[in-house]
């Protein structure tokens, strides 16, 4: 009889990821109340992508998973990317709105 | 037609069990890929306004409370690991373990929307909910309004799929007790999971755009 194939990662691996979840929020917020401009944002989005890959393919199993489930949850944050970035291409070079 | 609940549960359209567990996670991904573009349409309207009025919607954020935010994205995040943790226990048919971390996960879930309904009274009593009882003592209220209806309809849309959960929880639960889960059948509990997890990753994106603007 051979041990049973389980289809995600280990405890030590939940906790670990919740651990930099922890981290990412803290930085986060550490990064709001200090000064850099424009990339108050940058620094915040780049650390809430992080965090959500980060339960996408650990706390989700994407990476566990097959191509299928891949291709398909990669699929739906490209086409989300496609519509903001898009949609910021042109709101940000419009010049003066109103 | 063998179901679920017989001894083999194996619908008749899959040839074994490890096939018919891959079509219901990839099922509930085309689902989930439809609340991305659900949610996604919110953050979509958050973006364009808050470029075209960058000025109310900072002063809007600043009557947030940050310090309830961090704690109910600690909540959240605490949950997803209950979860995670009961999908774990879920596949290896650990009743016990199974039942305790889904309740935790419905705890903690609680204590999210409750601290969310603490939040949205102080709104209620400051005259911050959008409508005709609206008042900002400040430039611009009316962009400051347009904020503030953003906030309740993405903070709202999230809670209500947090009330959903809460039943979806409940009813895993129930089928726990009776030991209907196991090693070679756990879908439910994996894709409330797959559900649960991405309320959280909504949650991730809307805390530091609606709380943490310009703290600094």
């Amino acid at each position: 009889m051979t041990a049973p194939e389980h289809h995600g990662p280990s405890i030590g691996v939940y906790v670990g990821i919740f651990a930099v979840l922890l981290i990412g929020t803290g930085a986060t917020v550490a990064a709001a109340y200090v000064d850099l401009g424009l990339f108050n944002n940058v620094v915040m989005l780049g650390i809430a992508v992080t965090k959500a890959t980060l339960v996408v393919l650990y706390f989700m199993h994407v990476r566990y998973g097959p191509r299928l489930v891949w291709v398909l949850s990669a699929g739906g944050f490209a086409w989300l990317a496609i519509l903001i970035g898009f949609t910021l291409a042109d709101y940000l070079t419009r010049g003066p709105v109103l | 037609m063998p179901s679920v609940s017989d001894a083999h549960p194996l619908a008749h359209q899959f040839d074994e069990v490890e096939q018919q567990r891959r079509a219901v996670t990839l099922g509930m991904w085309a689902f989930l890929v439809n609340e991305v573009m659900f949610f996604g349409g919110l953050f979509l309207t958050y973006t364009i306004y808050r470029v075209l009025y960058p000025g109310p919607f900072h002063d809007g954020s600043h009557h947030l409370d940050p310090t309830l935010g961090t704690v109910n994205t600690v909540v959240l995040i605490a949950s997803s690991l209950t979860m995670a943790l009961a999908v774990w226990s879920a596949e290896r048919g650990k009743r016990r373990p199974l039942v305790g971390f889904l309740l935790a996960t419905l705890a903690l879930g609680m204590v999210f929307v409750g601290i969310k309904a603490v939040e949205y009274h102080e709104k209620w009593v400051d005259h911050l909910v959008p409508g005709p009882y609206f008042v900002w003592h400040g430039p611009d209220g009316s962009h400051v309004q347009l904020f503030y209806s953003l906030y309740f309809a993405m903070t709202g849309f999230h809670a209500l799929h947090m009330l959903i959960g809460f039943g979806l929880l409940t009813w895993l639960i129930v089928d726990a007790l009776r030991g209907r889960f196991g090693p070679t059948y756990w879908a439910p509990v994996e894709t409330v999971g797959l559900y649960w997890h991405f309320v959280d990753i909504v949650w991730i994106f809307l805390f530091p755009l609606l709380y943490l603007i310009g703290r600094h």
